[in-house]
């Protein structure tokens, strides 16, 4: 589905350049839940703006069902990302906008046929259970609603991937569990790939098919696990590997 | 009491349209060239989406260089310019190309500050999902900015009847001209209180309906 081949991300700041990621190379699979955990600032969100090149590698290439993104115009590039969903920690929602109007603005920037938007904004809504708030401003909506109208809103143009940058981290647990649940339903209903960047290792364990760990700029681990993997009990002892699939191995960081 | 009132009622009515027509066209001025100047000294800021060293360097001096001269000395040095595009340089039309220098950089400033304030991420949410630039702006930035900026047109307009005050000068008129030469130079302070009352209650209207329209628009 998605390729990045040994991309490099480094940002001036005031005191010389910064790597935040380091000749990373990562395969995406289609259909698969793809988390990418490690601890804040392993540059995790960074590799995730690569993927829609919401940020330039500096070098490397990124493909999306093998087609460069890198070499894209900006027009095309456009065309790309409208097939691509993104949600946020902080939602990123329009606050003066309805919840509909929300929702419909990516139909209007894709060019979706006008008098069919109404059906498919409200066609998203359904799917994430917010068709009864379509006329409500976000300020209104608790913060799972709020991811939950972020999700209607990624979904609106159907796209193939969906990429989320710690999606719960801004959430309770009960609220966290309620939109992974949102997130497999995607996955498994829609057939939509799915990228987690996130801190929190019950993510990962509940609801990841393949899991990516950071550290420092690089990947450091990368491993698949199945339904019958064995789910250890929440702790911090281990590599990351330990902790998500209860066998020994991976790299302790 | 109120004889001189009468007397000069025509006169009155008079410096009212001219005030309207001066702070009518300093608006017109403030949205369409001022927005878009304060949406580029925005855009062209360190750190911001099209960062732009030297454009805003050179935009901001210009906003500066216009903000910072003393008004009156402002208007006679734009006298060249104002002959050039409204053919002369006395009158009231004469006197909105002044007004409307200071308006634009003015609001242009106000616009700046408003579009600040908008989370960063709403736009990278635009970007990721593949708005154009013309979108990012109209269907993002303005929207989530709008309230604020409908507060800073109030301050501006406010500011433009006070600068349009003085435009008797060079033959602007306006209610503030109005006050000076027939009630302060005539002696006749009914007629000059008259005026000031005119003026303040303008002014609290126009705030209340700024604030008004800016609370109803903000849902944030």
């Amino acid at each position: 589905m998605l390729t990045l081949q040994e991309v490099s991300k480094s940002f001036t700041q005031r005191e010389g350049s910064y790597q935040a990621v380091r000749g990373v190379s990562l395969s995406v699979e289609a259909g698969s839940i793809h988390g990418i955990i490690g601890a804040s600032g392993a540059g995790k969100s960074t590799l995730l703006r690569l993927m829609n090149l919401l940020e330039r590698p500096d070098e490397g290439m990124v493909l999306l069902e093998g087609r460069p993104l890198t070499e894209l115009t900006e027009l095309e590039l456009r065309r790309e990302r409208q097939k691509m969903g993104m949600i946020f920690q902080q939602f990123n929602l329009v606050a003066n906008a309805t919840v509909s109007r929300n929702v419909a603005i990516p139909l209007e920037l894709s060019g979706y046929p006008r008098k069919e938007r109404r059906d498919r904004v409200m066609e998203c809504l359904q799917f994430v259970g917010l068709e009864d708030k379509a006329g409500q401003y976000p300020a209104r909506l608790s913060g799972g609603q709020r991811q939950r109208v972020a999700i209607a809103r990624a979904l609106a143009n159907g796209p193939k991937l969906l990429l989320c940058d710690e999606p719960t981290s801004a959430l309770d647990p009960a609220t966290t569990a309620d939109i992974l649940g949102v997130l497999r339903h995607i996955n498994s209903s829609l057939g939509v790939t799915v990228v987690i960047v996130t801190h929190e290792m019950d993510v990962v364990r509940s609801i990841c098919s393949h899991v990516s760990v950071m550290e420092e700029g690089r990947i450091v681990d990368s491993f698949s696990r199945r339904e019958e993997d064995f789910l250890p009990p929440a702790g911090h002892s281990g590599s990351y590997r330990e902790q998500i699939t209860g066998k020994a191995g991976g790299v302790y960081v | 009491m109120f004889e001189s009132l009468q007397q000069y009622e025509a006169q009155m009515w008079e410096s009212i349209r001219e005030t309207f027509v001066m702070v009518g066209v300093s608006i017109g001025a403030a949205v369409l060239l001022g927005l878009p100047l304060g949406t580029l000294l925005y855009f062209t800021r360190k750190g911001q989406l099209y960062e732009n060293r030297s454009l805003s360097a050179l935009l901001n001096a210009v906003v500066n260089v216009v903000r910072s001269f003393p008004f009156l000395l402002l208007v006679v040095a734009l006298i060249p310019f104002t002959r050039l595009l409204v053919g002369t340089a006395i009158g009231t039309m004469a006197a909105t190309v002044p007004l409307s220098i200071v308006a634009i950089a003015y609001y242009s400033r106000l616009v700046e500050q408003s579009l600040l304030e908008v989370p960063r991420g709403t736009l990278e949410a635009a970007r990721a999902m593949g708005a154009s630039r013309t979108a990012l702006i109209f269907k993002f930035l303005y929207v989530e900015a709008r309230s604020g900026l409908v507060l800073g047109l109030t301050a501006s307009t406010i500011s433009f009847i006070s600068f349009s005050t003085v435009m008797g000068v060079v033959g602007g008129g306006g209610v503030g001209d109005f006050a000076i030469r027939y009630g302060y130079q005539r002696f006749e302070t009914e007629v000059m209180v008259y005026a000031i009352v005119v003026m303040i209650v303008l002014v609290q209207l126009i705030q209340f309906t700024g604030s008004t329209v800016a609370r109803l628009l903000d849902k944030r």
